[in-house]
């Protein structure tokens, strides 16, 4: 680690380019794994070799933030204002306030900022707007707050440009590559559902004929990741194509599909009843359902006042579901 | 958003434009150019388009813009719904 002497003391200066190390890492990030400690010390960095004249970028301390960032300005001699959001990212840190006016003004004091440059510029992401209020960091420490872009990409550009962003960077976007990078972490958060959902599920279900079927509980599991997968990848894959706009009914619309395919795949009507068609379809058009809709969080653009109301006018349609495929198996057992 | 549409007719913002004083913040802090500078004042353009983050109204500096904001997560809302019956789930960081 190489040290720049500066007015505010010795300040560390680190690459732009990232390491197989830091590639690994964000990838297990995506798959949830020390997610939460994915962190770099909050502090002042250098890349390249940074003046009293040089622009400050502003970022949050989750390790792919800071990784992005200093990817994006290899090449430019930048000061890097990392704050503390607790290894979350600039936008949901925003929301919880951690990347924050109060950080951002504490963090300019305790760095030494108005020492080590000369000018009074922050250039910050637009997602943290929502967190930082500019007149008041203006007020409270001189230091003018700029939002620049909201993707890190397209930052460089936009300091070529004289700080002046286009439509294209102010408008956010929602490909299909975007969507994608997080489903991993969707469909191990709903995993953990096999074990107190479809376990019990696949039990009940296993009993058939007087007899219990091993062949039938593992179905059971089967179809249920299935349903997971369904409403956790294939939903995010295809939202802007699934009809509906509640995500649920995205997620029933696939999920419902589905389980139409796999009966198809499973024998049909020769070897599957009515009743497990019945306890099958509801199932997994609910389960669906409920994982697109808890993808919602992972979208840019789905309002609270939007998702409060998805919820009340689906979740009991989902739980009416699940309820009644639970007594049509129970029948299914009562009645042979 | 361009190529997706949620519920329309609930978000809750909303500008007064009589005490707005043209200062241009809040178009250039919303991710989803909901609202535009028109003439000396700033306008909603398209509401249905706002997702609700609030920065637009936190950076008002005369308090034109109102907003229910939050985060539209329904996950973390079903957390806070099931807090209220003291019902926590472990948070393995599966949500930010």
């Amino acid at each position: 680690m190489r040290w720049m002497p500066t007015e505010a003391g010795p300040v560390a200066v680190i690459s732009g380019a990232l390491t197989g190390g830091d590639v690994r890492g964000a990838w297990k990030a995506r798959w949830g794994i020390g997610r939460m400690s994915y962190i770099v010390p909050p502090g002042l960095y250098a890349i390249g070799e940074p003046d009293h004249g040089s622009p400050v970028v502003v970022t949050a301390n989750y390790k792919m933030s800071y990784d992005l960032v200093r990817r994006a300005l290899a090449a430019r001699d930048v000061w890097l204002l990392v704050l503390e959001t607790y290894g979350i990212n600039v936008w949901c840190a925003a929301g919880k306030g951690t990347f924050g006016t109060g950080e951002l003004i504490r963090r300019i004091e305790t760095c030494g900022l108005p020492r080590v440059v000369s000018h009074r510029r922050l250039i910050l992401p637009i997602m943290g707007a929502a967190g930082v209020k500019a007149i008041e960091v203006k007020k409270r420490s001189g230091f003018e707050v700029l939002f620049a872009t909201l993707r890190i990409e397209d930052l460089p550009a936009c300091l070529d440009n004289d700080m002046q962003a286009t439509r294209g960077m102010r408008e956010l976007t929602f490909t299909l590559r975007e969507r994608l990078v997080l489903t991993p972490i969707e469909i191990i958060g709903a995993m953990k559902s096999l074990l107190y959902a479809a376990l019990p599920l696949a039990l009940l279900a296993g009993f058939s004929g007087g007899s219990f079927s091993l062949d039938r509980l593992l179905a059971v599991l089967v179809l249920y990741a299935i349903s997971v997968l369904c409403g956790t990848v294939l939903v995010p894959m295809f939202l802007p194509q699934l009809p509906g706009r509640m995500f649920a009914v995205k997620g029933a619309l696939a999920g419902c599909a589905c389980s139409l395919m796999c009966f198809a795949a499973l024998g049909g009507p020769a070897r599957i009843g009515r009743a497990d068609l019945a306890a099958m379809v509801l199932v997994m058009s609910a389960v669906s359902a409920f994982y697109a809709m808890n993808f919602t969080g992972s979208t840019p653009f789905t309002s609270p006042s939007g998702v409060r109301r998805e919820m009340n006018r689906s979740l009991p349609v989902m739980a009416t579901a699940a309820a009644a495929a639970v007594v049509l198996l129970v029948i299914r057992i009562a009645l042979p | 958003m361009r190529g997706f549409d949620y519920l329309p007719g609930v978000a809750t913002l909303e500008l007064d434009r009589e005490a707005c004083i043209g200062c241009g913040i809040c178009p250039t802090v919303c991710p989803h150019l909901v609202l535009e500078m028109q003439g000396p004042k700033a306008a909603v353009i398209d509401r249905d388009e706002c997702m609700e983050c609030g920065a637009c109204a936190l950076n008002c500096p005369v308090k034109a813009i109102r907003v229910d904001a939050g985060v539209g997560c329904a996950g973390g809302m079903l957390n806070q719904w099931l807090a209220g019956f003291n019902i926590r789930l472990r948070n393995d960081g599966s949500c930010c």
